[in-house]
């Protein structure tokens, strides 16, 4: 398979100066519109259909350096059936973890469908050679990854080397391109690229990220690791969706958006579905082009659901572990 | 179908307890008019009627204006001037404890979205009140000399689109500075009014120091040509206002300030965060059903980006949701009342007939009640009416221009003058439009911003004076 159009390699100094010639990002103005979609209010049938479309578009993740194979299988076994005392609820989209648990993770959802999701490029600083981040996503997607969510070399973005950050997210995307279909799966695997919003501070930068990792051919941009704080804010998560929803209208391919860390809660989680609707619109509401990053979000979730469906808020002790 | 729509989110009425009727709050009691008329206030998103309300006399204002003058003889002006902010301080917390329940009665009597009376007007109206509490003993430090006097009675008469924000525009700079008032809120949206009359005898504010009478354009002329007003202050049309400047110049003691319509400028440059312009742009014309003298009503769009512009206006316009004026998901509400929609929808097919292109995103209308949906037209030039008449609606005229001196000419091509707004990324551009626009109010990479610190007023047919900060106090103090 040969490059996208829009992956094709853009000579340093105008990929600098198309970046740098996106309209710019008010602050003020888009807090306050992150703001006043948060003040929308989901309820009854509404909130019913958030709260399953929250479970299945969620990442479920653990990444620790304390992870061990029993708690990535205890995941995996919730990420196939979240509630195990009710069918009715989705599974989530994906588990997402180290690439030495990539191999178990595969072998634990084989066959349901959902995706294994690791994280690669010396995750979650990203400092060391592009070789190693190379064979980092080639060990991943070899033991079973079909999502591959590297981060970018912030570094280098903030001192203004936009062709290098863009060099190493290509790369990478010829890595995922090269390796052949995970089985029981279609396609080759994706590539999530992480912009760590955290670290990029302004908005400004965040579009310009955005389209930087688009351009080198990201199927998926994702705000943070997660070990970085601010993680995925409202406003962060708008300008991005502001910015895959244009790159399609410039460039005519869809790309996803994935918030990850600090989202814990099921309102949280129906403020970010309400901006994807009002934003980017609803050919985003689907697993396929937005994902939640989180962990504990999920349990927030069946507790909502189950308090929806039985009128009864019954703790947290309900709720497996994940 | 839409994938995820949003389920019927509506703010109970629960909370409000509506009488049947209302009487007129003069000298601290509620009491009927003289000659026993009345008139009915109604929902202008249902027609519901929603109560009877007095319509004072010439009978009924000039006991109002005695009881006010009395007030102000006996108590007010001579109370010492902390005890003056202290009610202030306390209506505002009232205000604030009462903010769901006058929320709630404002959609209902003036059809605006509840999650604008909810997070704008309310958290406004305690806010004007807690910032002029605090001028109360601060005055000789504004400005105006060591001492400066009240000037005595002010009869004060407000427009249907803000009711209750406009009445705490007029009421607590007034209070602040030791007048007593007698204030007519229009004929449409009378209750919130009414309601803050009840709190004015919560908070224990002596009778006579606030008067409210209601009633339509008979009452307001009754109110400012009476004799014993010192002081008229007014916010409403340009036709009106230029009536009242007329009838109290010939009384040359009576202080004036008149705050009028506008035709406002929003004006959009190709470096200009376009997404939050935007956002500026919806905001500007379609905040509060356009219902806003300060409207953004004109779009002034660089014609470099005029088709991205557009063609994002046009995506977020589809986002908007227009209907129950109390579901908490509802952008758009009801249109005030069937006059005034019949002047919109006049103004709108001059537009056609003058040759501007209309468009209005889907959107279905409520059959009851009164609706117009978010309109824009291109295609407009500076000599279409459209572009030139206050319309007070939902409907946006754009035009284009090329350079930024041309757009300050358009901009300033008009007889109002009450705000405009910039949008740039260059801040120094934004101080160049900010001295050269003829406007009371220049928003930079913002649009109907409002603050109980900042003056707020206009130039030419907007009118004259200016409301809140220390510039607001000059019109209520004997300077």
């Amino acid at each position: 398979m040969s490059a996208p159009a829009d992956s094709r390699t853009i000579a340093g100094s105008s990929l600098r100066e198309f970046l740098h010639g996106l309209p710019g990002v008010d602050q003020v103005g888009a807090e306050a519109r992150a703001a006043m979609l948060a003040s929308r209010s989901v309820k009854t049938t509404a909130k019913q259909w958030a709260l399953d479309a929250a479970i299945s578009m969620i990442d479920l993740t653990t990444l620790e350096g304390q992870d061990t194979p029993g708690k990535v299988r205890a995941m995996c076994a919730k990420a196939r059936r979240p509630d195990p005392a009710d069918r009715t609820v989705p599974k989530v989209a994906a588990v997402c973890v180290y690439p030495d648990l990539a191999r178990l993770a595969a072998a634990e959802v084989k066959g349901t469908g959902i995706h294994v999701a690791s994280v690669a490029t010396a995750f979650p600083s990203g400092r060391t050679s592009l070789e190693v981040k190379l064979a980092d996503a080639r060990y991943a997607i070899a033991a079973g990854a079909d999502e591959v969510d590297m981060v970018i070399d912030r570094g280098a973005f903030l001192a203004g080397d936009y062709q290098l950050v863009y060099d190493e997210i290509a790369a990478v995307r010829e890595v995922v391109e090269g390796s052949a279909a995970p089985s029981g799966s279609a396609g080759r695997p994706h590539l999530k690229v992480i912009l760590e919003t955290g670290e990029l501070v302004t908005l400004d930068n965040v579009r310009r990220a955005s389209w930087l990792a688009m351009l080198a051919g990201a199927d998926f941009i994702k705000t943070s690791t997660g070990k970085v704080t601010p993680a995925a804010t409202l406003p962060v998560t708008l300008v991005m969706l502001e910015a895959v929803r244009d790159f399609r209208d410039a460039h005519g391919r869809q790309v996803g958006v994935k918030p990850a860390g600090g989202i814990r809660t099921a309102k949280d989680a129906i403020r970010y579905l309400v901006l994807v609707n009002e934003t980017a619109g609803e050919d985003w509401l689907d697993p396929r082009w937005f994902r939640f990053g989180a962990s504990s979000l999920l349990n927030d979730l069946l507790m909502q659901r189950t308090k929806l469906a039985t009128g009864r808020y019954s703790g947290p002790d309900y709720f497996t572990l994940d | 179908m839409p994938k995820f729509e949003y389920a019927p989110a509506p703010e109970s009425r629960a909370i409000v307890s509506l009488k049947e009727s209302y009487g007129l709050f003069i000298d601290g009691q509620f009491t009927p008019s003289a000659d026993g008329r009345a008139f009915k206030t109604i929902s202008p998103a249902t027609e519901e009627v929603l109560a009877e309300v007095a319509e004072a006399g010439p009978a009924d204002v000039d006991r109002a204006v005695t009881a006010a003058r009395t007030a102000y003889e006996r108590t007010w002006s001579v109370l010492p001037p902390r005890e003056r902010g202290k009610y202030l301080f306390r209506i505002a917390r009232i205000i604030q404890e009462r903010a769901r329940e006058l929320a709630v009665l404002e959609s209902l009597d003036n059809g605006k979205p509840i999650r604008e009376s909810r997070d704008v007007d309310l958290p406004l109206v305690a806010a004007h009140f807690f910032y002029h509490a605090g001028w109360a003993d601060k005055l000789e430090y504004a400005g105006y000399g060591p001492a400066p006097k009240p000037l005595g009675v002010a009869g004060q008469v407000i427009p249907w689109n803000f009711p209750l924000l406009m009445l705490a525009w007029k009421i607590a700079p007034a209070l602040a500075c030791g007048n007593t008032a007698v204030l007519k809120p229009a004929e449409t949206t009378p209750l919130t009014a009414l309601t803050f009359a009840e709190i004015c005898q919560q908070a224990d504010l002596p009778p006579g120091v606030v008067n409210i009478l209601t009633g339509a354009g008979e009452t307001g002329r009754a109110l400012v040509t009476h004799p014993g007003v010192d002081k008229v202050a007014f916010t409403g049309s340009t036709e009106v206002g230029k009536e009242i400047a007329r009838d109290c110049a010939r009384d040359p003691r009576k202080k004036v300030t008149l705050e009028l319509g506008g035709k406002a400028a929003n004006v959009v440059f190709e470096d200009a965060p376009l997404d939050q312009a935007v956002e500026g742009i919806v905001n500007g014309i379609f905040f509060n059903q356009g219902h806003v003298c300060c409207a953004g009503s004109r779009l002034l769009v660089q014609e470099s980006v005029y088709e991205q512009v557009l063609a994002s206006l046009r995506r977020r316009l589809a986002t908007l949701r227009l209907g129950d004026p109390l579901d908490k998901n509802t952008d758009v509400g009801a249109i005030n009342s069937a006059a005034q929609l019949a002047k919109i929808r006049e103004l709108s097919e001059a537009g056609e007939a003058e040759g501007a292109q209309r468009w209005s995103p889907p959107c279905e209308l409520p059959v009851k009640g009164f609706w117009f949906p978010p309109t824009v037209f291109t295609g407009v030039s500076q000599a279409h009416r459209i572009a030139r008449e206050e319309i007070f609606g939902p409907v946006l005229s754009v035009l284009t221009f090329r350079t930024p001196a041309e757009a300050v000419e358009k901009a300033n091509n008009t007889p109002y003058g009450l705000s405009a707004g910039v949008w740039t990324d260059k801040g120094s551009r934004i101080l160049w439009m900010a001295s050269r626009l003829r406007a009371g109010v220049v928003w930079a990479n913002t649009f109907n911003k409002f603050d109980p610190s900042s003056p707020f007023g206009g130039y030419q047919e907007s009118g004259y004076g200016r409301e809140g900060g220390r510039h607001g106090l000059e019109a209520y103090l004997d300077v």
